[in-house]
């Protein structure tokens, strides 16, 4: 037993206390662009702790969250619009019973999202766990392509490529700091339950585990539905956030997104996959400078859009070639960590060791 | 349903086939040999075709010299990219070899962006290709005809490369143990950038017929063709050459044949090569011609 263990507590809960003024003080004083800035920071956080769940701890490399994404954002939508919006919405084809008719509140819809998506992962779980390794990742990869041409074609359930417009902005800070936090204390404490000490032995060696009496097949499963569960949901807040969704914004690219994310954090680190969240997210806006048109010394150099693309895939190209472990390797931030830390800076460094 | 227009899907699905054939050719043997799924491969036949484009409109030269000179440039690029970026995770964890081409794969498509634009160009295509003859009431392209030649005539160069010359020899000994083939004293390093500089040459030569096909070109173009190419090497057994052609002509002939019998399932038409791929990989993982087993 960890002799800090209350001190460690205290300290949680003061930190968390402390993330709660500052997002009270911004959510009456920042402007609208900090806000969603922070909405995304914290869904991309969750995003990235659910997906690391799977590909870090687990090591299985899914590359299909965009999949749980669209899923979970397109139940929870049709779920909150009403009726009438739908029959406005729908020109093409009307939308099919019971679609048509039901109404849920928001929190209603993020269940189901999340439940939706975690049971499409146990239907995709039989067939992808089939094949490990590089197999695995394109069969996942092309369940995410699969998903996205369906929702582009079944034009009476998603309203195909025009997508669906209108959906009301509930997600505000709290929903999604919330979502955050309850997601990073479930895959956290599953982490270190005793079905993450098999995951992660799964992931160190999967025949070994197997050797030891784990079903590697159902505790594979298992992460991948917890993790599909937690994706669909943020699907749904991002669905509610930006309040227009379609096919299109559930390609690739997001998964990418969540692959630097968690690659930079550390594939297998909690913490370090939030840590990565907020970097990436925050530096994504933070690099805009670069597409606008510069002027350094004489030079005029015009705006160039998508620079930002390509020093993030650089970014992960070069951080595969010198930094394989990332910022937090497989480790998680502790506050005992951080007390020896500074007990060793208190002795001086000559004495480090 | 006559039979005329069955000839005409089937002549239409080998025709399409024998380009996701020639791109397959790349992945297989790169991963034939490194066990990499090299996702850039799409990308890089992008790259071979916007060679292929700026040699003719921004260096005014002949068709055919533009096209031979971008093969030539993007198999350099493909060892370039070995170099730069595969050489050095070779001996890391397979994983971080398949996150660095998925970086690799963005990395190109998002400078090709940012330096050819995104709006899609024009490509060039010679007059005398342009022509529709009619064989027993069939209706082909020159273009598919001549295609499908220079394919299969690309096909037996690499395949006298791989089993009829010293360095196929050592790329097929590098695909059986890559640690006694070094100890062999084969420069492994220099082989594997050379297989690179093949699949990427064939890739460039599929992109550009591809291309004039189309006949336009953008900076995403690679993508649906090079996760095609892929299923289609899965399909004929991943490592082996014939098998990948023969993959990439199957995988187009199902594709034609269901958008022409189904025309309201043509929506689809993206999803059947991962349907396939999927159901490959769990009744038969090694492929119609393969031998190992996957992993």
């Amino acid at each position: 037993m960890d002799p800090h263990r209350k001190r460690n507590q205290a300290l949680s809960l003061a930190a968390i206390a402390v993330v709660a003024a500052i997002l009270y003080f911004a959510d009456s004083g920042a402007s609208d662009y900090q806000i969603r800035i922070l909405n995304n920071c914290a869904i991309f956080a969750a995003l990235a702790v659910s997906y690391n769940l799977i590909n870090g701890v687990t090591g299985q490399f899914s590359l299909g969250p965009n999949a749980f994404l669209a899923i979970g954002a397109y139940t929870s939508a049709l779920l909150t619009m009403s009726p009438l919006e739908k029959e406005l919405s729908f020109i093409i084809d009307p939308v099919i019973w019971p679609l048509n008719e039901i109404q849920t509140p928001f929190y209603v819809s993020l269940l189901a999202a999340g439940s939706v998506s975690a049971l499409f992962g146990l239907l995709m779980g039989f067939p992808v766990f089939r094949v490990r390794g590089d197999y695995l990742a394109i069969v996942t990869l092309g369940f995410g392509e699969v998903v996205r041409v369906v929702a582009n074609n079944t034009q009476s359930v998603t309203n195909g490529p025009l997508g669906l417009k209108g959906i009301e902005a509930h997600t505000d800070l709290w929903w999604t700091s919330g979502f955050a936090l309850a997601t990073v204390f479930f895959v956290g404490r599953l982490v270190r339950s005793s079905y993450g000490m098999a995951l992660k032995a799964i992931r160190y060696d999967e025949t070994a585990a197997e050797a030891i009496g784990i079903n590697t097949f159902w505790h594979k499963m298992l992460a991948f539905i917890v993790s599909a569960f937690f994706a669909g949901i943020g699907g749904g807040l991002l669905a509610h956030l930006i309040t227009t969704i379609s096919p299109s914004l559930f390609t690739f690219f997001l998964t990418f997104n969540l692959l630097i994310i968690i690659v930079l954090g550390g594939l297998g680190s909690t913490t370090g996959a939030v840590l990565a969240a907020l970097l990436v997210t925050w530096g994504g806006e933070a690099l805009r400078f670069v597409e606008e048109p510069m002027q350094i010394g004489p030079l005029d150099i015009p705006g160039i859009p998508g620079m930002r693309m390509v020093i993030f895939s650089l970014l992960l190209v070069l951080m595969m070639i010198f930094a394989r472990q990332g910022i937090m390797g497989t480790r998680e931030f502790s506050w005992n960590a951080v007390f020896s830390g500074i007990r060793r800076l208190q002795r001086g460094p000559g004495k480090a060791k | 349903m006559d039979f005329s227009f069955l000839a005409q899907q089937i002549i239409n699905g080998i025709s399409l086939g024998g380009l996701y054939g020639l791109i397959a050719v790349g992945y297989t043997l790169v991963y034939g040999i490194l066990r990499l799924i090299n996702f850039a491969h799409g990308d890089i036949m992008m790259i071979g075709c916007y060679f292929a484009f700026y040699g003719i409109f921004m260096f005014s030269l002949p068709w055919w010299a533009s096209f031979l000179l971008a093969v030539i440039l993007t198999a350099a690029a493909g060892i370039l990219i070995d170099i730069g970026a595969y050489r050095p995770v070779r001996n890391a964890p397979r994983i971080s070899a398949l996150i660095t081409a998925i970086g690799v794969s963005f990395l190109l498509e998002n400078l090709g962006l940012v330096l050819f634009s995104g709006r899609p160009k024009a490509f060039y295509r010679p007059e005398f290709l342009s022509e529709i003859r009619e064989i027993a009431g069939v209706r082909i392209l020159d273009l598919n005809i001549w295609s499908f030649v220079l394919t299969l005539v690309l096909l037996g160069v690499i395949l006298f490369i791989i089993h009829d010359t010293r360095t196929g020899r050592a790329m097929r000994c590098i695909a059986y143990d890559m640690e006694t083939t070094k100890l062999m004293g084969v420069d492994v390093n220099r082989i594997i950038a050379l297989t690179f500089a093949i699949g990427s040459a064939a890739a460039a030569a599929g992109g550009i017929m591809w291309a004039m096909r189309y006949p336009q070109i953008n900076p995403l173009m690679g993508i649906i063709p090079g996760l095609k190419a892929f299923v289609a090497a899965v399909l004929g057994g991943i490592g082996n050459v014939t098998g990948a052609m023969l993959g990439g002509l199957l995988l187009g002939i199902i594709e034609i044949l269901l958008v022409a019998l189904r025309p309201d399932m043509a929506g689809y038409r993206d999803a059947i090569a991962f349907a396939i791929l999927i159901l490959i990989l769990l009744f038969r993982p090694t492929g119609l011609m393969g031998q190992k087993l996957p992993d």
